[in-house]
């Protein structure tokens, strides 16, 4: 069984590098001088999907003998879920594509799938047994669902942000433009998180600390970089290792706080560097790749894989969600956060069809809410599971 | 009543914008506005868009606005996030007063949280009247738009004015010689595209999909449903949430049920994975976190007690209904009710044995032992040849001395502690011992004799929720509905293609879908080849905005619906 657990890993690392090679495609297919159209036909294109197809088949291989080395599904902690997140990503892009053919959505939907499962594999990786809550045939089907109808409605936030990097005039400045920029940063930050993580692990900075809980017990942090903000009451207990003396009070859960600080010293480094040898913003660095972008497609790909999405996330995300909760825990609903970031979403994205249909928020608008929605499924995928503390604490 | 008579002498109502018969528009504001807006109802009359005199049609206005309607959501969904900053109060540990403990733990911030109230925000009135302003608009909404949209789309024309196929997104004039011909062979195409053809005098009218347009009125019809099955919660006897504390070998009412049934307890279970038992890939995890919980599990029996027996009388031979291990994710269920596991105490005390010792021989006289829950009636233990104990005190939970008595801080066994009086043939008065854990005090003086425990019998208590919840299957109904509707309205579109073939010699074609203009126009170019006829038109305005949506709102162009 480890040994197949192995073999899964290996799987998951090939589609990890198969969906570069069909980026490094896809952004051939838009530069191709020789064909110059960005829909239907073009060799490109072609080999690109073609090889994302075989990145998705490599990553369903990870996910099937992940599966049966683990004995269950293998959704079961954060590192899973969000890599299956992005497996779903990659699904939904296939099937957007071949509905509407568009590269340019390639060029960027992949790169997004890519750092997400850099992201996820920052967590612990081990295939960890299932708790009593989590021994039920619900664990697959309503995990499963959510994570589909999240990956078809990140699919409009891909088709937005191309949108708005065509749509925005950089030249003018205003909220617009920075506020794009922003979003950009975003991403920006998760690679420094991704590059701190690294640099890291292999300069071995990690350090252990006593501290007292808000409970008042004294319990060890684990930190994975040099502690820049120490927690309460904490004690060093790794020798040699680097400390400041800026203690948090107890409440704050001081490791996290410090790997925040660290991904975002790293993010904003790296940045700046971007910055100062293109002189650019982001925004007009992948500005050129959209020029020849038709945003009425891509509005009608963001508002239709809405349209696809709101469904299996009412489904997944409500409903699986309260048959499982009144199976395993006695009551469909019971306000726990991540239950409450559900109604959020679902409530978010029933506004965005109102807006869209009953008041023509169509184009650049939509685009925004796209956006918007994606950071709300972003928010409850990641921040609350790692600030807010609930029944569906993931290790 | 106003009534809009149109050119064609179509007799319109009050408010219409377009007339029924030909298409016409029938307003000058009608004509302003897009066409896709003024498509939406069909250009039906809408009370709200007709009357807005009276009390009763403001607030009806008010609450059929989708503008209103995004505004309630919006609300909701800022003061739902809020209640997330902080945990509610129902997660907060109950034997602290919540005044304290946010003040304590979140400062100034969680002070404030208290005082407005966000710590039981999902239970406040001001949320449960944003939840029921929501189902007002729905239903408002809903029946502003719907029950014209249904007649509208009853009552549709196949001939249509040129006006109207002129203002469609979707319309192109093609010249040439065989109209009628061309008319024919598109209807053709598009019927094997699925499309219902209606002819009439050289018009054609091709629909699909209609039904999908009931979809938003199926879907808030399910939320409606639901959020109905969600009051019923309130009403006495819809609704048991009882917790039932049931100890290994424990045979006991469960509560709720009108004494009408009983539960043995017959073992409980927890199981944890180990390393080199359960799967090596597991290890990793193990070594890191240490156990894992792999099981909770009460074997338990459901007993129903006969008509006519007595209230309270579970040791009477009552009939086994049936047995079933309840675990987490596998309730009991009976008549309504589940049963399920949620907690447990594992090793509660249960019973203690003791033995009487000469303190200075260490000669034994014999053991006897006390059932922490059902001691010696009269507290009388006989050891024979003259030797007995009486339990003068029993305190199962002893939390010091007060004047010189023992307590016990509750009914539970977390502590037990006892007086004894140990009598013996030299000393027929007794000697008094008090007996704890870690704890042996002799009150009246020096004793010859001693007790020293000898024996501990422990059990686990099992906790197990009482549910019945009877608005089940209205919630499941209406998410059932809600489903069908939205997938209905998203899955689907209804598109329609008129084609006219004009006594000018021309051939007109008009385009409309409610959402999809990717997929008709996907249907027109299939059922327009071999027709040497190019696909008609797209008139979409959206190209190039440069981010220019509030110039367009300022143009008029959008946002015009109410
Ligand atoms: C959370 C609550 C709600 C949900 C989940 C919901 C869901 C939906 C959905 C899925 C659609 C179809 C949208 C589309 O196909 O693009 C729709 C349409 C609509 N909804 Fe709601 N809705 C909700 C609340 C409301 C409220 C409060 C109003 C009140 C104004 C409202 C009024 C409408 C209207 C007027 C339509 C358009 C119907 C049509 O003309 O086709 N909805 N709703």
């Amino acid at each position: 069984m480890a040994q197949l657990a192995s073999i899964s890993s290996t799987l998951l690392y090939t589609a990890f590098v198969l969906y570069l090679i069909a980026t490094v495609f896809f952004a051939g297919s838009i530069k191709s001088k020789k064909h110059t159209n960005q829909i239907g036909k073009n060799r490109w294109a072609t080999i690109g999907i073609t090889i994302t197809i075989i990145g998705f088949a490599a990553q369903l291989g990870y996910f099937i003998t992940r599966w049966i080395a683990a004995g269950h599904a293998p959704l079961s902690n954060l590192f899973e879920f969000i890599t299956f997140f992005a497996m779903m990503l990659v699904l939904s892009f296939i099937i957007i594509y071949f509905m509407y053919r568009l590269h340019i959505l390639g060029v960027f939907a992949l790169p997004i799938a890519l750092l997400i499962i850099a992201y996820s594999s920052m967590f612990p990786r081990d295939v960890s047994p299932l708790i009593p809550a989590l021994q039920s045939d619900w664990l697959f089907i309503h995990v499963s669902t959510v994570a589909a109808g999240e990956a078809i409605l990140a699919i409009s936030f891909v088709a937005g942000l191309i949108y708005l990097l065509k749509d925005v005039d950089l030249t003018k400045g205003g909220k617009q433009v920075f506020w794009l920029e922003a979003v950009l940063i975003g991403l920006m930050l998760v690679v420094g998180f991704i590059v701190s993580s690294i640099s890291f692990s292999i300069a071995g900075a990690g350090a252990e600390f006593s501290y007292v809980n808000p409970e008042d017990q004294q319990v060890t942090a684990e930190y994975a970089m040099p502690a820049l903000v120490v927690p309460n009451e904490g004690e060093l207990l790794t020798e040699g290792a680097f400390a400041t003396s800026l203690e948090m009070p107890a409440i704050v859960n001081a490791a996290r706080l410090n790997t925040v600080i660290w991904s975002l010293l790293f993010g904003a480094g790296i940045y700046l560097l971007i910055r100062l040898i293109t002189r650019k913003k982001l925004a007009g660095i992948l500005q050129p790749l959209v020029r020849k972008a038709n945003p009425d497609l891509l509005d009608e790909i963001g508002y239709r894989s809405v349209l696809i999405g709101f469904p299996v996330f009412t489904l997944g995300g409500l409903i699986f969600a309260m048959i499982w909760a009144q199976i395993a825990w006695t009551r469909f609903w019971g306000w726990d956060p991540k239950e409450v970031w559900a109604l959020i979403t679902f409530l978010f994205y029933a506004a965005f069809l109102h807006l869209r249909l009953s008041r023509g928020w169509e184009g650049n608008r939509s685009a925004w809410l796209a956006v918007i929605g994606f950071v709300i499924i972003m928010f409850n995928l990641v921040a609350v599971n790692l600030i807010i503390a609930g029944l569906h604490s993931y290790a | 009543m106003n009534e809009l008579v149109c050119k064609c002498g179509h007799v319109n109502k009050e408010g219409s914008e377009l007339c029924l018969q030909c298409g016409r528009t029938l307003t000058e504001q009608a004509e302003q506005r897009k066409t896709s807006d003024v498509m939406r109802y069909e250009g039906m009359a809408r009370r709200s868009q007709t009357y807005k005199r009276s009390v009763i049609d403001r607030i009806w206005n008010f609450f059929s606005s989708v503008k209103v309607g995004v505004w309630l959501i919006v609300i909701t969904l800022v003061a739902s996030a809020i209640g997330t900053i902080f945990p509610q109060e129902l997660f907060i540990p109950r034997n602290i007063d919540p005044a304290a403990y946010y003040e304590d733990r979140y400062g100034l911030a969680g002070k404030i949280y208290y005082v407005l109230g966000f710590h039981n925000l999902y239970g406040s009135w001001w949320y449960m009247l944003l939840i029921a302003a929501i189902g007002t608009s729905i239903i408002i909404a809903s029946l502003d738009r719907g029950v014209p949209l249904y007649k509208a789309l009853k009552n549709q024309r196949v001939e249509r004015h040129g006006s109207f196929l002129k203002r469609q997104r979707i319309y192109s004039e093609y010249v040439t010689d065989r109209p009628v011909e061309k008319l024919e062979e598109i209807g053709a195409g598009l019927e094997k595209k699925k499309y219902k053809i209606r002819k009439e005098n050289n018009h054609l009218l091709a629909e699909k999909g209609r039904f999908s347009r009931w979809g938003p009125y199926v879907n808030h019809t399910g939320l409606i449903i639901f959020l109905i099955g969600a009051m019923l919660r309130f009403v006495p006897g819809m609704y048991v949430d009882e917790q039932l504390w049931i100890r290994e070998g424990e045979t006991l009412n469960i509560p709720g049920t009108d004494q009408q049934y009983f539960l043995e307890n017959k073992g409980f279970t927890l199981e944890t994975y180990n390393e080199g038992q359960d799967s090596d890939v597991f290890d990793a995890t193990l070594q890191r976190v240490g156990p894992v919980a792999k099981n909770f599990q009460t074997d338990a029996v459901l007993y129903k007690r006969e008509e006519g027996d007595i209230a309270g009388s579970a040791n009477r031979e009552m009939e086994p209904l049936f047995e079933q291990p309840i675990q987490v994710n596998i309730p009991l269920k009976f008549d309504g009710f589940a049963l399920y596991q949620t907690d447990y105490i594992e090793n509660e005390f249960h019973t203690m044995s003791f033995t009487l010792e000469n303190k200075e021989t260490e000669e034994s006289f014999g053991q006897f032992t006390v059932d922490l829950f059902n001691p010696e009636q009269d507290g009388l233990y006989d050891l024979g040849n003259g030797y007995q104990v009486e339990m003068m005190g029993l305190y199962p939970d002893f939390s010091g001395f007060e004047d010189g008595e023992p307590q016990s801080a509750s009914p539970l066994p977390n502590n037990p502690a006892f007086l004894f009086k140990m009598i013996t043939p030299d000393k027929p008065d007794g000697e008094v011992a008090f007996i704890g854990i870690q704890q042996n005090l002799e009150p009246l003086g020096e004793n010859e004799y001693a007790l020293s425990f000898s024996g501990l019998e422990t059990r686990d208590v099992s906790g197990l929720t009482v549910r019945k919840d009877l608005t089940l299957w209205i919630l499941a109904l209406g998410g059932a509905i809600f489903m069908i509707g939205v997938v209905q309205g998203a899955y689907w579109n209804h598109r329609r293609v008129w084609l006219k073939a004009g006594e000018d010699g021309k051939l007109y074609v008009a385009g409309h879908t409610n959402k999809n203009w990717f997929g008709l126009k996907k249907d027109l170019s299939a059922s327009f080849e071999g027709t040497d006829l190019a696909i008609p038109e797209d008139h979409q305005e959206l190209k190039d905005s440069k981010g220019t949506a509030k110039e367009e709102q300022e143009r008029g162009t959008t946002g015009q619906h109410q």
